[in-house]
């Protein structure tokens, strides 16, 4: 149960990053990824995964 | 004096907007917490009557002060890539178009990158006493990283005034951290007062763990916009107003955008137009929405000139440009060579240039003085005392005609009467001279973006394309080579009165103009 981040689609933002209640998101090289090990798809902390609400860039963080 | 910038009539006519009742507790306003202990309120006297601190603050401010943009520059890093709201205006790959230009990339730098960047381009140009923190991205959607480049710098470089842009969305939870590192101005881009029309331009927003969408998200961001402004004008924090215009969707709109910031003590509006290609990505680049043309754009600035001072210099500069407004040497400041720079921080020779500028400034000031009763005279004579004419500068800067024709990648545009020589705008071009030679495919798009003026004011220009301005029905003059821009202008527009009373010539409206939207990119 885990989110993943499109590297190609990355726009290197950060706004993610910040957003994630189990601090599961990092920079890697220009753009961001999640951490599958620590990612709950927030479940527990908010309604919706909180990466995803906040990317611009439609279709860039998707189940992995 | 009725003028679309600050100058020191303006500041007084401000003052006095701001004595109206409802931004009484503005701290610029009827407070007589004032520097110089003065309140005045109402009151129609002369320019030393105006309340220092805020002259203070935007004296030599490039982005607020018309005059001071000529001698001072701005420079913006970009430290925050983060947004928490979706504009249909910007793709994010880029920065934000709120206060950048569309379809460029700034370089993203670490505060303390930010931070060694500003003191290397601060002790190499003493001209540049204003930072701003912009995109990509919303400055108050990454405080920290706003706020530590801010903190760094007051510490560092005490006589660089800092300021900030943001969308508005979170600005009243930041108010109090702002004030905190004294940064005196803040921009909020304020595109509508009506949440059904935000709704056209909002997707949406990240707001309280939750993406909002529709008019539900156009309202919160309205809520918040105007909190947000009026919680820093009660702390007398300046405040400048970005509005995007969108032809068919907020142009008319913009004047009750102008009408509600204005009462919320906002300093100054700056309109500016929407620049969409399909190339940017934007969903209104896809959608096709148009940006509007000169002269759609200069329409809305007219009929807010009763509102909050407008400001129409702005030029939507890139996010990490270097210089003074309109010129750019970013490229001496990359990171590898400020890597290499060794920074000596000379506080008093950034001093004594700034005052070298300020006798400078009081010349000019003196010279439009002057040009202006020989303007008045003349267009009575003539019998035309409601001329008003459109006439583009060439200018490398310093307030004055200095530029070739063919080296110009903008000119500015003075309306001018019998009353004022008043800057209404800028408008780009392509280079019409590339290695000395001119390209002459290029001139009809430069006839196109000047071709509601009457003359073009030069330093110089060559015999090809003085020969195509005339035929297009617009004068070149070299006459007023490296003269103040003002005084030029209106000696130019004295002259053409007496030519127009001596029957050499028949005055002829002139047509519209179109904004250049490929010189954007190409700039
Ligand atoms: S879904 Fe939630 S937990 Fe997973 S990475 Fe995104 S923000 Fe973090
Ligand atoms: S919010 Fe989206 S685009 Fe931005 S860094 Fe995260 S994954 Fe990349
Ligand atoms: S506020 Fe700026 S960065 Fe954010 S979406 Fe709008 S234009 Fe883009």
């Amino acid at each position: 149960m885990a989110l993943k981040i499109i590297g190609s689609t990355c726009s290197g933002c950060s706004a993610c990053d910040p957003e994630c209640p189990n601090d599961a998101i990092r920079e890697k090289s220009g753009v961001f990824i999640i951490d599958p090990a620590k990612c709950t798809e927030c479940e527990g902390h908010y309604d919706s995964p909180q990466c995803v609400a906040v990317c611009p860039v439609d279709g860039c963080i998707v189940k992995a | 004096m009725q003028s679309a910038y600050i100058s020191l009539g303006d500041l007084k006519a401000h003052r006095n907007a701001l004595a109206e009742p409802v931004a009484s507790e503005s701290a610029g306003g009827c407070s007589s917490s004032g520097g110089a202990g003065k309140s005045s309120c109402g009151s129609s006297g002369g320019p030393d009557d105006m309340p220092s601190e805020i002259w203070d603050k935007v004296k030599n401010h490039p982005c607020y002060s018309e005059e001071a943009h000529h001698h001072f520059a701005r420079m913006h890093v970009a430290v925050a890539p983060a947004c928490n709201i979706q504009c249909n205006y910007c793709n994010r790959k880029y920065d934000c178009s709120n206060e950048s230009r569309p379809g460029v990339v700034s370089q993203k730098l670490t505060p303390d990158q930010a931070v060694k960047k500003v003191l290397a381009v601060a002790s190499e140009i003493p001209q540049m006493t204003v930072l701003g923190i912009a995109g990509p991205g919303d400055a108050l959607a990454n405080p920290k990283k706003t706020f530590e480049t801010m903190r760094q710098l007051t510490e560092k470089a005490p006589d660089i005034k800092l300021c900030l842009s943001t969308n508005g969305l979170a600005l009243p939870e930041m108010v109090d951290e702002i004030c905190k590192h004294n940064i005196d101005h803040v921009t909020i881009t304020i595109n509508m007062v009506d949440p059904e029309i935000g709704a056209k331009i909002y997707p949406w927003i990240f707001w309280d763990h939750r993406r909002v969408t529709g008019v539900e998200a156009a309202r919160i961001l309205h809520e918040q916009q105007m909190k947000g402004l009026e919680m820093l004008t009660a702390r007398g924090v300046l405040t400048k107003i970005n509005s995007v215009l969108i032809p068919g969707i907020n142009d008319t709109h913009l004047i009750d955008v102008n009408r509600e910031v204005k009462k919320r003590g906002a300093f100054l509006h700056n309109i500016m137009p929407l620049i969409s290609e399909a190339e940017h990505g934007t969903h209104f680049g896809l959608t096709g929405q148009r940006g509007p043309t000169a002269q759609e754009l200069k329409a809305v600035q007219d009929a807010c000139m009763g509102g909050a001072n407008l400001m129409r210099h702005c030029r939507q500069c890139r996010a990490d440009a270097v210089g003074l407004l309109g010129e750019d040497r970013s490229d001496e400041f990359t990171l590898d060579k400020i890597e290499e720079m060794d920074i000596v921080y000379d506080i008093d020779k950034r001093r004594a240039y700034q005052e070298k500028v300020e006798a400078e400034r009081q010349a000019q000031h003196q010279a439009k003085v002057d040009a202006l009763a020989d303007a008045l005279d003349a267009s009575l004579i003539a019998g035309q005392e409601d001329l008003k004419v459109l006439v583009a500068v060439a200018t490398e800067g310093q307030g004055r005609v200095n530029q070739h024709f063919g080296h110009a990648t903008e000119f500015q545009i003075f309306e001018v009467s019998r009353k004022e020589a008043l800057f209404v705008g800028h408008r780009r071009v392509d280079l019409y001279c590339q290695g000395g030679y001119g390209e002459d495919e290029q001139l009809p798009s430069i006839v196109n973006a000047i071709n509601d003026c009457h003359a073009v004011l030069v330093s110089k220009i060559g015999a090809c394309p003085r020969d195509e301005l005339k035929a297009a029905g617009i004068e070149p003059v070299e006459e007023y080579a490296h003269e103040f821009i003002e005084k030029a202008a209106l000696t130019w527009f004295a002259d053409y009165c007496g030519r127009v009373a001596s029957g050499a010539i028949v005055h002829q409206p002139r047509g519209d103009a179109s904004i250049r939207q490929g010189a954007v990119m190409a700039a």
